[in-house]
């Protein structure tokens, strides 16, 4: 592993945080390193690239690690991930994709995720999403994430990406059954020419669901984001969606929130507000001896890893 | 220490033009308590903007310790010495309570220090420092940070706009005690009875301009008659 690889591996995995358990390392399409535990069981695919996730049930605070690095150019990365998550385990997930690419040629990843939680599980997946590189190169990613979740299971997502990439199509489907809960926290910064899309699609089937999106886009230069969700409810549930975004420079974001109450016990919220910088942060920031650039850059770090 | 001379500030629009402050002239002395009161309107805030440079004067000059500041932007002003408490206090979205003590007060403070700011103000540091400063807070609360922010400056001037406003269940005698144990100049723009009585020094501000200046009793009479019986607090 040299320079360029450790050091995506610990801006995608945050190695260095949680204590390392089973992982799967893939590098440039092929497994770079790869191991399981006796509670966490990594297989690989025998029809498809990618590997199954086994987590035992009762399995609790244990974490797997799943980056993806590319460091070259003129490679579409194809994997399949598939979690399957035993009755009472809690574990932390680590995903995410680091794309170092300093070549004129465009290098795409595409990671297909699904996640089978069993009834009173709980799994934090985090994932985090980086583009860096001196190449003219595209690095794009699009990642899709299939969520199936059990009788009061519980799932948090929290998705980061700062700039880098030149483009991203993020779609994300779940389906909760009886006192599921699920938890997105959706950060986004783009600059330059960058596109990020995102799109969740969430039904609440099970009584006493719930969902809560925040999504915190900032858009800069003459990038161009857009937010999508539709919530669904088909039960007696509660579904919060909220979609805030900065815009500075020439940038542009579109907000499409939609909730849809087949159920008439259902009870969805959306907000959405998209703004430049508030004046009067920055003022309040000013008289606390902070120049104008410095309270923007500290607004914009609240915003998004605050 | 704290001048202003001829200050002006007039807002236009297509048709006309409106004074907000005309040609006010005042000296704040080294440690003194003023409070400034008058009607709605007569331009007490927007004074009191114009000396932090939140608002840029149409006319006249800002002076702290014979140096001009009137062309300075805000930030240059806070680090020369002058801390402003917002009548309305600014929420943010990720931005913990800790963080913006510490940015207020210059450097990263421990916990002894971060529980002595908001103590003073009533509130227990362990409950509020990794609390996002944001609309989740009641404005009672947001209000008593926005104390601690400007008590963690320890600036020469500290500038309240309506530092009462909404402060909840907190005492009145709690915050005129902050007032009077700073050892700085404090200029709190109020109407309350309490906090009148604790200024040395009460400008009574009618017009955009000054109408009287003294001790509360003395001044008193006149701000019966210039708020016509409107004055908030006054009963209380």
């Amino acid at each position: 592993m040299n320079k360029i690889d450790k050091s995506l591996l610990e801006q995608v995995s945050d190695l260095h945080k949680i204590s390392l358990g089973a992982f799967n390392i893939r590098k440039n399409g092929e497994v770079l390193d790869r191991k399981s535990t006796k509670e966490i069981e990594i297989v690989k695919k025998k029809d498809k690239s990618g590997i199954d996730i086994f987590i035992k049930k009762d399995v609790k605070n244990k974490a797997v690690h799943i980056p993806v690095i590319i460091t070259v150019g003129g490679l579409n990365d194809l994997v399949y991930n598939d979690f399957y998550v035993g009755e009472n385990a809690d574990v932390t997930i680590v995903a995410g994709c680091g794309i170092h690419n300093d070549t004129n040629e465009t290098s795409t990843h595409n990671g297909i995720h699904s996640f089978h939680l069993a009834k009173n599980s709980r799994v934090r997946y985090i994932e985090r999403h980086i583009g860096e590189g001196k190449g003219e190169g595209g690095k794009i990613l699009n990642p899709i994430t299939k969520i199936y979740q059990k009788e009061n299971s519980y799932m948090k997502i929290e998705t980061l990406q700062l700039g880098g990439v030149t483009s991203s199509v993020r779609k994300t489907f779940a389906s909760l059954g009886d006192g599921a809960v699920l938890n997105i926290q959706e950060n986004i910064l783009t600059e330059f020419d960058q596109t990020a899309k995102t799109l969740f699609k969430v039904h609440l089937k099970g009584k006493n669901s719930r969902v809560e999106v925040v999504s915190h886009s900032v858009a800069k230069n003459n990038s161009y984001q857009v937010f999508k969700s539709d919530v669904i409810g088909e039960n007696e549930c509660f579904g919060h969606v909220e979609c805030d975004g900065i815009l500075l420079d020439n940038a542009r974001i579109v907000s499409t929130p939609m909730i849809d109450a087949k159920d008439s016990n259902s009870s969805l919220v959306h907000e959405a507000a998209i703004g430049k910088i508030a004046g009067d942060e920055l003022i309040k920031l000013m008289t606390l001896g902070l120049s104008q650039e410095e309270a923007e850059k500290l607004i914009i770090k609240g915003f998004l890893m605050g | 220490m704290l001048r202003i001379e001829n200050l002006s500030y007039n807002i236009a629009d297509e048709n006309s033009e409106k004074e907000i402050l005309n040609n006010v002239t005042f000296k704040f002395d080294k440690n003194k308590i003023y409070v400034i009161t008058g009607p709605n309107g007569s331009g007490k805030s927007t004074l009191v903007k114009n000396i932090m440079g939140i608002l840029s004067p149409t006319g006249g000059k800002i002076f702290l310790d014979e140096e001009d500041i009137t062309n300075l932007p805000i930030n240059e002003r806070a680090n020369r010495g002058i801390a402003y408490a917002f009548q309305t206090p600014v929420t943010f979205k990720g931005l913990k309570v800790k963080e913006l003590l510490d940015i207020a007060s210059g450097k990263t403070n421990d916990f002894n220090t971060l529980c002595d700011y908001l103590s003073k103000v009533g509130l227990c540091a362990k409950d509020y420092i990794n609390r996002p400063l944001d609309d989740k807070l009641s404005g009672g609360e947001l209000k008593r940070i926005e104390l601690a922010l400007v008590l963690a400056r320890k600036a020469k001037i500290n500038i309240f706009d309506e530092p009462e406003a909404g402060i909840d269940l907190w005492s009145f005698d709690n915050l005129t005690k902050i007032f009077k144990s700073l050892k700085s100049t404090n200029i709190i723009v109020s109407h309350q009875t309490k906090i009148l009585e604790i200024a040395d020094c009460v400008l009574l501000l009618k017009g955009g301009q000054i109408q009287k200046v003294g001790k509360y009793e003395e001044i008193k009479p006149y701000i019966q008659s210039s708020t016509c019986g409107k004055l908030r607090g006054q009963d209380e």
